[in-house]
C-alpha cells in the first residue's frame, strides 16, 4: 500500500517534469528566492555548486529543485531555510546547513507545512536544529538524507526528523545522528520508517507518541542516549530492527508506554541497559527477538497485560526478566533461556520443567534499588539458586512452560 | 630482619601448599580467559575465583602457618632483635609469596591473555585482599594462644566477610529501605574489603551501568575517580589496620 503511494508520486512527479522548463541558478547570479519566484508551476531547478546565502526560502509553487553537486544553502546560524507550502514539491541534492536556534520557533532545515505528495530525497543536512520538519502533511517521502548535529544537551537541540499531525509519510533510508530525537513522531498515522539508521542522538533515536498504524522495518537504532520510546499508540509494528548498545543510566532498547495490539518481531537487542521496558501495555507480541548482553532483557511492570512473548533467545543478559508485582497476566511460551538448567527425558526439544526467569534478585533489587550494590556478590548467587529449588518470593504465574533447549536459529 | 623475610619466604616458597595454589590459580585463569571470548565476562568469572578463593585461602594458610612457626618465633625472640620486627618479618615473608602466587597465577595470564584497564584493577585487587587476609591472620594469631581456635577463627572471618556480611547489609537495607540509605550504605560498604574490591572491579566494566541505574549516588561517588580513590584507601585501611593493632597487642603477649 505504502509503495505504491510512493510509485505514484514519483510517477507523478516525473510524468510533470517532463512539461515544465529547466532553470539554471548560479551563485551569485539573483537569487534563489527570486528565481522561485519567477518559474513556473512545474519546473525544475538546477541549483548549481557554490554557497547560497539565503534564508526563509520561500516554495509556494510545484516545483522540483535539484542540486548539482550539493550546493551549500547556509542559514548563518540565525535562520530558517526551506519553507514548502505546495504539493508535490521534489527537493533533492542540496547541502542544507545551519539554522538557528530558538526557543520560539522551530527553526528547520527543510520545512513541510500542509503539503501532500513532497519528495525529500538525497539531502545533506547540516547542524541544523531541526533537520526535516513536517507539519500537516500526507502522502510525503524522506528517502536517502543525511542529517547530522552536534547536539550536546535536550534543550535547545531539535530533531533530525520530525512529523507532527501527519498521515502516510515513508521515510526510508536516512541516517541522521547528532540531534535529540533521531526520528520524532507525533500524531502520525499508517506510516512506514524503514532502512533508517539513527545513532548517537542525545535523546531518543526514535521517538513515537500518539502514533497508530505505523510500522517501523529494518532501522538501526545504536548509542542513543535513551535508545527509542514507543508511547501511547496502537497497532505499532516493528520488525527487524537492531537496537545496540543504547547503554547508559536510564537508556533502553525500546520503551514502551501505553501500547496496544501491536508487534515486536525479528529484532536484536544487544548490550542495551534494558532491552525492552513495557508500562501499561496490552495485547502485544513479542517474538522471535533475539535479546544479548543486555543488563535487563526486560522489564515487565505490573500494569501489562495479556502479553505474548514467544520464540525469543535470551542470551548473556544480567537479568532475563524483571517485574515489580506478584501478578502477572502476560504469556511466556517457547523462548530460549541460556540460564535454563532443566532436562529434556521425552526429547520433545523443550524442557519438561518450566523455566522462571525472573530471579530472586531480579525481585529484590526492583523493590528496593539500593540492593544493587550487591550485584555479583556470593549471597545473591545463593538466593538465587536456593530460589530455584525451592521457590517461594519470585512471581508463580511468570514461567515459561516450554522453555527450549535449543537456541532458535533466527539468521 | 631481611635475614628473616628471606628465610621465611624461602621456606614458603618451597612448600606444596603455595605451589599448588599457584598452579590452580594458574589452571582456572587461564582456561577461564581462554573459554570465552568476551574478555570482560572472563574477568568477570575471574573476579568471582579471587574474591571467593583469595580470602579463604590467604587468611587461612597464614594463620596456620604462624601457629606452626611459632616455635622459630620464639627463637628469634630469643636473639637481640625487636619484637615488632620478627613480626613483621615474619609476616612480609608470608606475603610476598602469596602474593607471588597470586601474581603468577592470576596475574601473568591477565596480562598476557587480557589488554584492559580492569585486569590490572583485578591484580591490584587481588593482590590488596592477600594482604588484608594475611594481615587478619597475623592478628588471630597474636590474639589467639590455641591453633585450633585460630583456625575456628579464620574461617568464621573469611565466611562472615564473603557471605554473612553480605546478608546483614541486605538485611539492612531491607529494613531502612524507606529512608535515603544511599550514603550509609556507601560507608557501610567500606567494612568490608570483599565487597570493597566487587565494587572497585565492578566500576572498571560497563556493568557498572546497572548500578547506576538504581542510584544516582552510586554512579556519582562510586562512578567518579573519587569512589575510586575511596574504594582504595579503605582498602589501605584495612591491610594497615588489623597489622597495627597486631603489632601493638604483640609487644606485650605472653609467648
Amino acid at each position: 500500500m505504502l509503495s505504491r503511494n510512493l510509485i505514484t508520486i514519483i510517477f507523478f512527479s516525473v510524468a510533470f517534469q517532463a512539461k515544465g522548463a529547466t532553470i539554471n541558478v548560479y551563485p551569485g547570479q539573483g537569487n534563489l528566492q527570486t528565481t522561485i519566484d519567477k518559474a513556473d508551476r512545474g519546473d525544475t531547478l538546477i541549483v548549481h555548486q557554490g554557497l547560497y546565502k539565503e534564508h526563509d526560502i520561500l516554495v509556494n509553487k510545484k516545483l522540483t529543485i535539484k542540486g548539482d553537486d550539493f550546493p551549500v544553502i547556509d542559514g548563518g546560524k540565525k535562520y530558517q531555510l526551506f519553507f514548502i507550502t505546495a504539493d508535490s514539491v521534489v527537493i533533492e541534492g542540496l547541502q542544507v546547513q545551519n539554522t538557528g536556534r530558538s526557543s520560539m520557533t522551530d527553526m528547520a532545515g527543510i520545512r513541510l507545512q500542509n503539503v501532500s505528495h513532497v519528495i525529500v530525497r538525497n539531502n545533506l543536512l547540516l547542524y541544523n536544529t531541526y533537520g526535516i520538519y513536517l507539519q500537516n502533511s500526507s502522502y510525503c517521502a524522506i528517502l536517502n538524507n543525511i542529517a547530522l548535529a552536534n547536539a550536546k544537551d535536550e534543550l535547545n537541540n531539535g530533531n533530525g526528523i520530525h512529523a507532527w499531525k501527519c498521515n502516510h509519510l515513508l521515510i526510508r533510508n536516512n541516517k541522521i545522528s547528532g540531534h535529540r530525537d533521531g526520528i520524532y513522531f507525533e500524531f502520525v498515522t499508517d506510516s512506514k520508517i524503514s532502512h533508517n539508521i539513527s545513532i548517537l542522538n542525545v535523546r531518543y533515536g526514535l521517538h513515537f507518541m500518539f502514533s497508530s498504524n505505523d510500522a517501523y522495518l529494518q532501522n538501526q537504532f545504536v548509542d542513543n542516549g535513551a535508545g527509542v520510546a514507543v508511547m501511547f499508540s496502537k497497532n505499532v509494528i516493528m520488525l527487524n530492527n537492531t537496537f545496540r548498545h543504547n547503554w547508559g543510566d536510564a537508556a533502553y532498547g525500546i520503551l514502551l508506554k501505553e501500547i496496544s495490539d501491536s508487534k515486536i518481531e525479528h529484532n536484536y537487542f544487544t548490550k542495551n541497559t534494558v532491552a525492552i521496558y513495557m508500562e501499561g501495555t496490552n495485547r502485544i507480541n513479542v517474538a522471535n527477538n533475539e535479546f544479548d548482553e543486555n543488563g535487563w532483557a526486560m522489564r515487565i511492570q505490573a500494569s501489562c497485560n495479556a502479553n505474548m512473548f514467544e520464540g525469543n533467545n535470551f542470551q548473556a543478559n544480567s537479568f532475563d526478566v524483571a517485574t515489580n508485582g506478584t501478578m502477572m497476566l502476560n504469556t511466556f511460551d517457547h523462548n530460549y533461556w541460556d540460564k535454563y538448567d532443566g532436562y529434556d527425558l521425552d526429547k520433545d526439544k523443550t524442557g519438561d520443567v518450566p523455566y522462571y526467569p525472573v530471579s530472586i534478585y531480579a525481585v529484590v533489587t526492583e523493590r528496593v534499588p539500593v540492593t544493587m550494590i550487591l550485584y555479583r556478590s556470593f549471597l545473591t548467587d545463593i538466593m538465587d539458586q536456593v530460589e530455584k529449588v525451592l521457590p517461594s518470593v519470585i512471581p508463580e504465574q511468570l514461567k515459561d512452560d516450554h522453555p527450549m533447549m535449543k537456541k532458535w536459529d533466527l539468521k | 630482619m631481611k635475614t628473616i623475610i628471606k628465610y621465611v619466604s624461602l621456606d614458603l616458597l618451597r612448600n606444596k601448599t603455595i605451589l599448588i595454589y599457584t598452579a590452580l590459580l594458574a589452571v582456572i585463569s587461564i582456561s577461564v580467559l581462554n573459554m570465552d571470548n568476551n574478555a570482560s565476562k572472563g574477568l568477570l568469572s575471574l573476579m568471582n575465583i579471587t574474591l571467593l578463593f583469595v580470602p579463604l585461602i590467604s587468611i587461612l594458610f597464614a594463620t596456620i602457618y604462624f601457629f606452626n612457626s611459632i616455635e622459630f618465633i620464639e627463637l628469634l625472640l630469643a636473639q637481640p632483635i625487636k619484637r615488632n620486627k620478627v613480626l613483621l618479618a615474619e609476616y612480609t615473608g608470608l606475603v610476598l609469596s602469596l602474593c607471588a602466587a597470586y601474581a603468577i597465577g592470576v596475574g601473568l595470564p591477565l596480562l598476557i591473555l587480557t589488554k584492559q584497564v580492569a585486569a590490572l584493577v583485578l591484580l591490584v585487587n587481588g593482590l590488596l585482599l592477600t594482604l588484608t587476609f594475611s594481615g587478619l591472620a597475623l592478628l588471630i594469631f597474636v590474639l589467639c594462644k590455641d591453633k585450633t581456635r585460630g583456625i575456628g577463627i579464620a574461617i568464621v572471618i573469611s565466611l562472615f566477610f564473603s557471605l554473612l556480611f553480605d546478608g546483614l547489609l541486605l538485611t539492612f537495607i531491607y529494613s531502612f529501605s524507606d529512608y535515603p540509605i544511599d550514603k550509609p550504605i556507601v560507608g557501610l560498604v567500606a567494612l568490608n574489603p570483599i565487597d570493597l574490591s566487587r565494587i572497585l572491579m565492578l566500576l572498571q566494566l560497563d556493568v557498572s551501568v546497572l548500578m547506576g541505574y538504581s542510584g544516582a549516588l552510586f554512579k556519582k561517588l562510586l562512578g567518579s575517580a573519587a569512589g575510586s580513590i575511596y574504594a582504595v584507601v579503605c582498602m589501605m585501611f584495612w591491610v594497615t589496620v588489623p597489622l597495627l593493632i597486631a603489632t601493638l597487642k604483640f609487644r606485650k603477649k605472653d609467648l
